[in-house]
């Protein structure tokens, strides 16, 4: 009995290892990289204020939060992104089904959104400008168009790609008309149509930073360029590092539980 | 004991639904009236299936035989009122079928299940649809899951479960609509011949207990004669029956007793007289 209690024992503290290593050697990549960094800067190559060490870019972080600009900048860009992307959403979903359905659809709007999809959505915000002006609107509507396509092509990709048999058991199962939809055939689509969200979601992210960067009201792009108007590099990775923060914290709110869901059930690796 | 306990719940199931049938338990007839079945593939008119007539007795079990591709599964389906035919018309209890209903069940040789839902929700997906409440249906769901002797598989989901296992939750989907007909698309093709024989005898359990009317597309001939009332033999495409076989031989059958084996090779003989040399299907009995 006790033997047992150790080997299980043993086995447990053998799993919690197996989970904490893999965090421990991030870690340590993480110190030596920061290292590195430093030693560069000290080797004065450039001047410190086009290139900092981390500790100032720490601090420039520290104070950017601490003085009340970069949590209320990134609620600003934050809300821009919630507006625009779930407007490509519901588009993207509604579009997506009816090019997976529709062979009419498909052949001519389908063509358009394979060929709006290769144009970058940045090249889209001089005109936004010249409809909207340089305001909100023009900002959300690029960022509409850099996700639209991505959600479109997503869906439309796991519509198509659903065994024709799942659509036939659900009608004989008594489902019809909007059920089919709702319980068939975008369940039976979530794996392809989670890819183009995803996907969606940093070029929503991509299309904001650029937009925000010609637009003067407090966000996080703006930040980016007051930081370059003050000849600050420090404020400048400041505002990258807390972007980053912000996109890998949404990805792990949003996507990831999704995402295992998904794979919990249909068995992906 | 298991059956007795479905013949218990089937009152129940049909006054818990809308729009069920209004049949009680037990089969009904079906009348398949010069149904035939043409499509257009690349340019060319194919004819999958001759037209065929056959009538089918309330509770009658019949096996239809023959190669791949000779239209037996487009004729279930046609049954299930999933595809139109070309020409003629189904009538069920005397009804003409004009779309799927789900007083005829279709399963498929792949299950069909969905991997987005657990395996009571796949079970429940009908009694959803009939507008059944989520407490009733998940009850229901799990006395057919016990019926189909899946109980404590209640939450796994579909990539977890063998073949087998696949087919037992594909059955207690169909079955817990209380179906009259039940119409099988070579459900048990893709299991090892163990599992297979077990579904069988399970199979014609059931059938015994509700009286149920099935028609059961395979290309085994053994088990065509191990289940059926008739075994009706189609010739390849166009699909035509060629040959219909009543089996009087009593229930239950052995797959190994001499008279199935001798019932199995006289249906073989006419499968190989009508069939070309480069078709499958004499390996397989």
């Amino acid at each position: 009995m006790s033997g047992e209690m150790t080997t299980m024992l043993a086995e447990q503290s053998r799993l919690g290892r197996a989970r904490v290593m893999p965090w421990i050697r991030r870690l340590i990549f993480y110190l030596i990289l920061l290292s590195i960094w430093e030693g560069i800067v000290r080797l004065e190559i450039w001047p410190p204020y086009l290139f900092p060490g981390p500790l100032i870019v720490a601090n420039a972080l520290w104070e950017g939060v601490t003085q009340g600009l970069f949590l209320p900048a990134a609620l600003v860009s934050l809300r821009r992104l919630a507006i625009g992307y779930s407007i490509s959403l519901s588009l993207g979903l509604v579009l997506g089904l009816l090019l997976g359905r529709n062979k009419l659809i498909q052949e001519t709007v389908g063509s358009l959104v394979l060929g709006m999809q290769a144009l970058p959505s940045v090249c889209w915000l001089p005109l936004a400008i010249l409809w909207f002006g340089l305001n909100e609107r023009a900002i959300i509507f690029v960022v509409v168009l850099g996700a639209l396509f991505s959600i479109t092509l997503g869906v439309e990709a796991g519509v198509k790609n659903t065994p024709p048999v799942y659509l036939k058991a659900a009608r004989n199962l008594g489902a019809r008309g909007v059920r089919l939809y709702t319980q068939v055939l975008l369940p039976a689509a979530l794996p392809a149509i989670l890819n183009g969200l995803k996907q969606g979601w940093s070029f929503a992210w991509r299309s904001l930073m650029a937009g925000e960067l010609l637009y003067y009201t407090l966000s996080l792009g703006n930040l980016l360029q007051t930081g370059r108007d003050l000849n600050d590099a420090a404020q400048v990775m400041a505002v990258m590092v807390m972007i980053v923060i912000v996109g890998v914290t949404i990805d792990q709110i949003l996507f990831a539980p999704v995402e295992r869901r998904v794979r919990e059930r249909w068995g992906l690796a | 004991m298991a059956e007795r306990h479905l013949v218990a719940q089937h009152g129940h199931a049909v006054a818990g639904m809308a729009d069920a049938s209004e049949q009680p338990s037990g089969g009904i007839s079906l009348e398949i009236v010069g149904v035939s079945k043409r499509f257009l593939a690349r340019g060319r008119m194919v004819e999958a299936l001759a037209p065929v007539d056959l009538q089918v007795k309330p509770g009658e079990l019949i096996c239809l035989l023959g190669p791949s591709g000779c239209g037996k599964s487009t004729l279930l389906s046609i049954i299930a009122g999933l595809e139109p035919p070309s020409s003629g018309l189904i009538r069920a209890g005397g009804r003409k079928v004009q779309g799927p209903g789900i007083d005829r069940v279709l399963l498929f040789q792949e299950a069909a299940l969905f991997p987005w839902l657990d395996v009571q929700h796949n079970v429940a997906f009908g009694l959803r649809q009939a507008g059944m409440p989520e407490a009733e249906r998940m009850r229901m769901a799990r006395e057919y899951l016990e019926l189909v002797h899946l109980s404590g598989f209640e939450h796994s989901y579909v990539h977890q479960l063998s073949g087998g296992m696949r087919q037992r939750v594909a059955l207690a989907r169909a079955l817990v609509l209380n179906p009259a007909v039940l119409l099988m698309d070579e459900p048990f093709g893709a299991l090892d011949a163990l599992t297979r024989d077990k579904l069988q005898i399970e199979l014609e359990t059931i059938w015994a207990a509700t009286g149920k009317t099935i028609l059961f597309v395979t290309h085994n001939v053994r088990e065509a004669v191990a289940l059926g009332d008739r075994v009706l033999v189609f010739s390849p495409r166009p699909g035509r029956i060629i040959q219909e076989f009543s089996i009087t031989l009593p229930r239950p059958r052995s797959l190994e007793h001499h008279q199935t084996i001798d019932q199995a090779r006289e249906i073989l003989a006419v499968l190989h007289a009508d069939q070309r040399p480069d078709e499958e299907a004499n390996d397989e009995w």
